[in-house]
């Protein structure tokens, strides 16, 4: 069984329909990306699967528990962490503060090992611990808000387009992030407007338009197909 | 002396201010409201305490702690039934809920506890009397400037440091954020609100203590000033409470002293004025600009 089954959802902001049906599934070790044009609804789905917003009709099923009704904090206790578009870190917050806010659930215990590690796979993160990360660029602010993100030892990794607003550098160095996580075993749902980065380092991927899936196949396959090339890659 | 003096008692009324800051202050940062309602706990509080010492014959410390736990209850319960269902409306709508409440509290203090002025009898008595006399500090004092230093301490090291006063500023700067790091924000606000209550009716004991005159509208104007008082020193800021706090209550003391009693009270808002034209965040405020 699927680790996520997200199944047929229709999620709405007052009266605008911004999800309209939407299925998909992630499994255990995947790399899945969901791309599509501003405004498609991507965050929509991850903040529905969060918790954040809820779906009118049709649900979320993590493991073999049925999101529904979950409230948001209780939702990382299940596994499920994103890491939100624009970062959201704490900017008044030292990094080493929003690393503990990100194993807010976590047994207090196991909180400096995971700061640890976090440290040693950002290692820029952990010269600047003291700092305030506000006052951290912009390629070290997404690094925090992964790290913050991986200290809940989630199941699930849910990135909303970590590549924005970075210098080419950084998207590569957040894609090799990506690619190290998932070889370590982390299972991730990747949101993206980078089609092609994106396509890269997916084992599966949906293609999302105004508010509906209306491709899917794996990475490799969508890359090649016309429909993506036109839309996404300028080919 | 009387200088001396003056300052004594100015950093006495400021303490309280102080007190009664943090929790507007505290539950501006966490729910970004005002909550005039602030200043009407304070009377419950000093109301609880004098029935609790007066009629029922309590230890003062006692009187203290039971208005603490009715304050705590009465603060979540207020959050809970008037706030809470108002986190998604426009801020007007949840300000004049606000006001509604502060009368709400009044008017049942007055139905419960009538409108007359009771003398409340000061949970200290005596006082210290040196340089022959001629400087006398009343224990009241020496207790409510230790507690506030005490409060602040306590405070300060709790949001600092500890895991719930992290999160609470991890609220206070995003919600939605804040919960997919697990925080429960709600019972985040809640809490800040217990706090912040808890801290109106020890400010509670100690005002009327001083100025022993209690009635349901005590808390109202002392709830405007220290309001005035954290916006001096910076909404939001905790360390600004504190400093806005004991500068507010100098400044009305000496204006009373030096100036005129009758327009020290518009002295202090004189002072806020030009305190807010050259900084507009107060004094320890962080200036946060608009996002786009
Ligand atoms: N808070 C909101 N209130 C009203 N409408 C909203 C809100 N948030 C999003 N929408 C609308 O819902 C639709 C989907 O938005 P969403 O943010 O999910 O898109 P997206 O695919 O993540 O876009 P982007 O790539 O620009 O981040 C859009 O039409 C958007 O205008
Ligand atoms: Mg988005």
């Amino acid at each position: 069984m699927a680790l996520l089954q997200v199944n047929d959802i229709h999620v709405y902001y007052g009266s605008i329909h911004a999800v309209k049906g939407v299925s998909f599934e992630v499994n255990q070790g995947e790399v899945v990306t969901l791309i599509g044009a501003n405004g498609a609804g991507k965050s929509t789905v991850l903040n529905t699967i969060s918790g954040l917003l809820h779906p009118r009709t049709g649900g979320v099923v993590f493991e073999d528990h049925d999101l529904k009704g979950v409230a948001p904090h209780k939702v990382v206790s299940h596994g499920l962490a994103q890491v939100p578009e624009g970062r959201r870190i704490f900017l008044q917050m030292s990094v080493e503060e929003n690393l503990e806010m990100g194993a807010f659930t976590q047994p207090g215990s196991t909180v400096e090992p995971g700061i640890a590690d976090v440290y040693e796979r950002f290692p820029r993160l952990k010269e600047r611990r003291r700092q305030i990360a506000g006052t951290l660029s912009g390629g070290e602010q997404q690094m925090l808000a992964m790290g913050r993100a991986l200290m809940s030892k989630p199941k699930l990794l849910m990135l909303d387009e970590p590549s924005m607003g970075l210098a080419p550098i950084l998207v590569e160095q957040i894609f090799d992030i990506i690619k190290e996580l998932h070889a370590a075993g982390t299972t991730i749902l990747l949101v993206e407007q980078n089609a092609q980065a994106a396509l890269a380092v997916a084992d599966r991927a949906y293609v999302m338009e105004t508010g509906k899936i209306t491709l899917s196949g794996t990475g490799a396959e969508l890359m090649a197909s016309d429909q993506v090339q036109k839309a996404y890659l300028g080919g | 002396m009387s200088f001396l003096n003056n300052v004594i008692t100015g950093i006495s009324l400021g303490s309280i201010y102080a007190i009664i800051a943090l929790g507007y202050t505290m539950v501006y940062g966490i729910a970004k409201m005002l909550n005039f309602a602030h200043g009407d706990v304070i009377m419950v509080g000093a109301y609880v305490c004098f029935f609790a010492t007066g009629s029922f014959g309590l230890h003062p410390v006692a009187g203290v702690l039971l208005a603490m736990v009715v304050c705590t209850i009465l603060g979540m319960v207020i959050e809970g039934l008037a706030y809470k269902p108002l986190r998604q409306a426009p801020s007007l709508a949840v300000l004049i809920t606000a006001i509604g409440v502060s009368w709400f509290l009044q008017n049942s203090a007055q139905l419960l506890w009538g409108a007359a002025p009771k003398v409340f009898t000061p949970v200290v008595s005596g006082g210290l009397s040196i340089f022959g006399g001629q400087l006398n500090i009343s224990y009241v004092t020496i207790l409510t400037v230790a507690s506030c230093l005490v409060i602040m301490a306590v405070l300060s090291a709790f949001i600092g440091k500890g895991k719930m006063g992290k999160a609470m500023r991890a609220c206070s700067e995003d919600k939605g954020a804040a919960q997919l790091m697990g925080i429960n924000v709600n019972s985040t606000i809640s809490m800040t609100f217990a706090i912040g209550s808890a801290l109106a009716a020890i400010a509670g004991v100690l005002m009327c203590s001083a100025y022993p005159t209690l009635m349901p509208t005590t808390g109202s104007l002392p709830g405007i000033k220290a309001f005035t008082a954290a916006v001096f020193g910076g909404i939001g800021s905790v360390p600004g409470a504190f400093v806005g706090g004991l500068l507010l209550g100098i400044i009305e003391i000496f204006a009373k002293a030096y100036i005129s009693t009758d327009l020290s009270d518009a002295i202090v808002f004189l002072a806020l004025i030009i305190v807010l034209l050259v900084k507009p965040s107060g004094l320890l405020g962080k200036y946060v600009p608009e996002k786009v």
